[in-house]
């Protein structure tokens, strides 16, 4: 068992910290770079340039919580690339991502599992296409994957529907908690100097010729700012259409998802994926790190970018498919369904470009691998940077940062003897589903980067994210969130 | 870790646990424990603020019933324990329990588990939309609005019986067919229950109710054996329809609802209640690996409440999700009965 610690992830405000915002004006000094999106890249690209002390950077949201977009709504794969595109950009992005993330969640507190995935070939024509994804993950420097036939694949997954004729086994497909990344990310970011201004959506770019600093005119007025960096997801066209780039344009994908009870969690081993097709990756199903089990996603392409809402006909759609994959957990309760967007362009490869001339980065088209490669695609952007001429000045290691350990591999507090010796609150369980006790809640309400939603608290302590939704706890996590803000 | 042993454990302070508590203890059962992962005891009756609970005609608001039921069993020498929960099994008769005093492992020679049950939430339900604020069960808005005085919203959707796609279609598990089959009229009664106390925690929040969505062709709100049934004056009644659609971002904007007859309506509100659709908090019972009946699985027992595990049984609404208070506090006076026999059977 682990021994008491510090309180986990918070922290006083420190030398060298940076601010956290949400209101009132900004800063009339300029940024030396400013990052617009706090999504898991701009997240990640800020820690990484918190890196060089002479910096001054800000990074810019438009919501009230980091990893608010596309980075909350997603499958929670740390992909190993093993199908990209070989030689594409995305395809060594994702395998450096996969390797960086790995090591990052480790020293950070980030809750992996690496539970591996199978490909399920479901007929002939998928069986016979499975030798040719070995050899494209071969290409894409993957070398464990091996094919089993079906009794071993009925060995590993018991509970799989009948008429499974073979897989392919992908070693190293893991399972990733996609609420603390960005969150930790953005943390140490601040905790190195980064000043992170929320509620703060930008609508104009003007100035930035002739060496002068560039005006983001956001609704909390004006921000000065030597460089920029485009990591708005979902709005990435037209940030740099505001810099008069008509590169691409945004389709938003939708994909809908089910999670299911952590009592379906022993019903699946891998990561089950179908054979994908021209029309995408397909439905998949997948244990999560906290112990569910998710059924998804849809593919539909759109044209609002704000429709993260589910529809009937999706959610049939994927109990359907999910049915002929592992039929035991459509007797399982549902504990959430929500829907993601992915920023998917007409490009079949990420889009990022540097615009030395204009001091200017865009990073667009990160579609449905950006959690995997946020770490590799913000060093790539770093080095854009460098190359482009900012000096970034000496680097230095950052301190690392210990988040709550979410995963179900890791008691909660409340069952640790020493915990609760060391501090009673630890054993007061507010959200029994999921073994949330004050202690925590009261933690997370005092971090850097603190919730300014019920959602955003559930993100960072699971509370309300169990099997009765908040029946039992609901009114209790409020009452707590609220006296915090009195 | 402490620690400690028992002769019986009761998990859950709701009526059938202190009662089970109570019996065991005046009938010499020796140390009886009822533990509660709530800051006080009496289960959900505590947050019924209603003229709802006991036999007809001593009817009384919940909190009154809970806490005459708390006194008459520490009267008879149960010890209840408040703020411990039960997290997990720690042998076949042992829980492991957490509190602000610390963790630890209770064993006993007998375990009663009456963890009662709770309404399906939104998602379980499988309601397609957006995920706004102000989505609730009658529970949470129970303890929102009489525990803690929150402010809920100013214009609420009531969601009552029928008024979501059938489970079975929407999702797996079908309602209220366990081991011990409620009738079809007890059935009814628990959602009436559950409608009214919704319809009344509504308004005692200073909010008004925009309509009752029921799938039903006639609302049944009489049913409800309550002592007052003004609060249902001026209730709009929307009968055969159900909702299928939460709309707004950030906070609840409107439900869309669909007639049986095919059309759609969309009801501005910025809250919406779920009631009825009962089922069994079994959490305890399923991370014992004991056998579950089939439906929403509550655990299997017999006439005795035995569970398939020997010494450990179940009672009260974990057994049958839909009893009513009295209903569950008669079963666990016979839970105590049984668990006497399994004492004296075993020493
Ligand atoms: C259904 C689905 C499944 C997926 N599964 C996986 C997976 O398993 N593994 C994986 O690695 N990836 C997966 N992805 C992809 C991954 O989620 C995304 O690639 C990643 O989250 C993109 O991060 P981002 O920071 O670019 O975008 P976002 O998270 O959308 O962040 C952009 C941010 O910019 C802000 N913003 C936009 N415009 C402005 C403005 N004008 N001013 C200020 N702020 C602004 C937004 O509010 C937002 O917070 C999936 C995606 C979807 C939709
Ligand atoms: C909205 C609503 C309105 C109702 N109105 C009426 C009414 O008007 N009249 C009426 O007669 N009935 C009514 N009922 C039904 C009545 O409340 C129940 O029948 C009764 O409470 C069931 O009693 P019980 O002891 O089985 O379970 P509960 O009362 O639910 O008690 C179970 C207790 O177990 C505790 N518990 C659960 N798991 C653990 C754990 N792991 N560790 C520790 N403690 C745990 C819970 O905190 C809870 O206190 C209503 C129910 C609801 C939801």
């Amino acid at each position: 068992m682990t021994a008491p610690g510090p309180r986990e992830g918070s922290v006083t405000a420190g030398p060298g910290e940076g601010s956290v915002t949400v209101a009132g004006p900004l800063p009339v000094r300029p940024y030396d770079v400013t990052v617009v999106g706090a999504g898991v890249v701009g997240a990640a690209l800020a820690r990484e340039l918190a890196r060089h002390p002479r910096l001054r950077v800000a990074l810019v949201e438009a919501q009230d919580d980091v990893g608010q977009g596309t980075s909350k709504a997603n499958t929670a794969i740390l992909h190993t690339g093993f199908d990209a595109v070989p030689g594409s950009l995305e395809a060594r992005l994702v395998r450096e991502g996969h390797r960086l993330l790995s090591a990052y969640a480790a020293e950070s507190g980030i809750p992996v599992e690496p539970v591996g995935a199978l490909l399920v070939a479901w007929d002939e024509d998928q069986l016979a296409a499975l030798p040719g994804l070995a050899d494209k993950a071969r290409r894409n420097a993957h070398d464990g994957v091996r094919p089993l036939d079906a009794a071993e694949l009925y060995a590993r997954e018991p509970h799989l529907g009948p008429g499974a004729l073979g897989a392919l086994h992908v070693p190293g497909e893991s399972v990733i908690c996609p609420w603390t990344t960005p969150l930790a990310y953005a943390t140490q970011a601040v905790r190195h100097g980064v000043d992170l201004h929320l509620g703060c959506r930008v609508e104009s770019v003007t100035g930035g010729t002739g060496g002068g600093h560039q005006v983001l005119g956001t609704t909390r007025g004006p921000l000065h700012t030597r460089w920029l960096v485009n990591a708005a997801g979902l709005h990435a066209d037209t940030l740099d259409r505001m810099r008069g780039h008509e590169d691409f344009t945004v389709t938003p994908r939708r994909g809908q998802l089910l999670v299911f009870d952590t009592f379906a969690r022993d019903l699946v081993r891998h990561i089950l994926l179908p054979v994908p097709t021209a029309l995408g990756k397909g439905v998949l199903v997948a244990p999560t790190v906290h112990g569910n089990v998710l059924l998804g996603p849809t593919a539909e392409d759109l044209d609002d970018r704000t429709a993260t809402g589910t529809t009937a006909e999706g959610l049939a759609g994927l109990r359907e498919k999910g049915r002929r994959v592992l039929p035991a957990l459509l007797e399982e309760e549902v504990t959430a369904v929500y829907a993601g967007l992915r920023a998917a362009t007409e490009h079949d490869d990420y889009r990022i470009t540097a615009h030395p001339g204009q001091a200017y980065v865009t990073v667009g088209g990160i579609r449905s691998t950006g959690l995997t490669a946020s770490l590799a695609i913000a060093a790539h952007v770093r080095d854009l940077l460098a190359d482009s001429g900012l000096a970034l000045g000496p680097a230095r290691d950052l301190e690392p940062v210990h988040m709550p350990r979410l995963g179900r591999t890791t008691p909660r507090p409340c069952r640790v003897p020493e915990r609760v010796a060391a501090d009673p609150e630890y054993g007061v369980v507010v959200c029994p589903c999921e073994q949330v006790s004050r202690g925590e809640i009261r933690d997370a309400l005092a971090t850097t980067v603190p919730p300014r939603s019920l959602d955003g608290l559930r993100r960072r302590t699971r509370a309300r994210a169990g099997r009765c939704q908040g029946d039992t706890c609901g009114a209790a996590v409020r009452e707590l969130f609220e006296q915090a803000r009195r | 870790m402490s620690a400690r042993e028992v002769d019986v454990l009761v998990v859950g302070a709701g009526p059938a646990g202190l009662v089970a508590a109570a019996r065991l203890a005046a009938l010499g059962a020796g140390r009886v424990e009822v533990l509660d992962g709530d800051q006080g005891a009496g289960g959900a009756p505590r947050y019924g603020a209603h003229r709802g609970y006991g036999t007809w005609p001593r009817v009384v608001t919940g909190p009154a019933y809970a806490r005459r039921l708390v006194a008459v069993a520490q009267r008879a020498g149960a010890v209840v324990r408040t703020g411990v929960t039960a997290l997990d099994w720690a042998g076949p008769l042992a829980l492991e329990t957490a509190g602000p005093l610390g963790v630890e492992t209770v064993s006993a020679r007998a375990v009663v588990l009456a963890t009662g049950a709770r309404e399906r939430p939104r998602a379980a339900r499988l309601v397609p939309g957006t995920r706004p604020a102000g989505v609730y069960t009658t529970g949470e808005l129970q303890r929102a609005v009489h525990q803690f005085g929150q402010h809920i919203g100013t214009r609420a959707v009531i969601v009552g019986a029928g008024g979501t796609a059938p489970a079975g279609e929407a999702t797996g598990p079908e309602d209220a067919t366990c081991a011990q089959t409620a009738t079809g009229a007890e059935d009814a009664v628990a959602a009436a229950y559950a409608e009214h106390a919704a319809v009344t925690t509504v308004r005692a929040s200073g909010a008004s109710v925009v309509a009752l969505v029921t799938g039903l062709s006639r609302a049944r709100t009489g049913r409800a054996p309550v002592a007052d049934l003004r609060p249902w004056r001026g209730v709009p009644l929307l009968t055969g329809a159900t909702v299928t659609e939460l709309l707004g971002q950030g906070r609840l904007s409107g439900v869309r609802v669909r007639h049986r007859d095919g059309g759609t309506a969309v009801l501005p509100c910025d809250t919406v209640v779920f009631t009825g659709a009962f089922v069994p908090d079994h959490t305890l019972a399923r991370r014992g690996g004991l056998t579950l009946a089939t439906g929403v699985r509550c655990p299997a027992v017999d006439a005795a409440l035995r569970t398939s595990r020997p010494g450990v049984f179940a009672t009260g609404a974990l057994v049958r999700p839909t009893a009513s208070a009295p209903a569950a506090a008669r079963a666990g006076a016979r839970a105590a009965h049984a668990v006497l026999a399994h004492l004296r059977d075993t020493c």
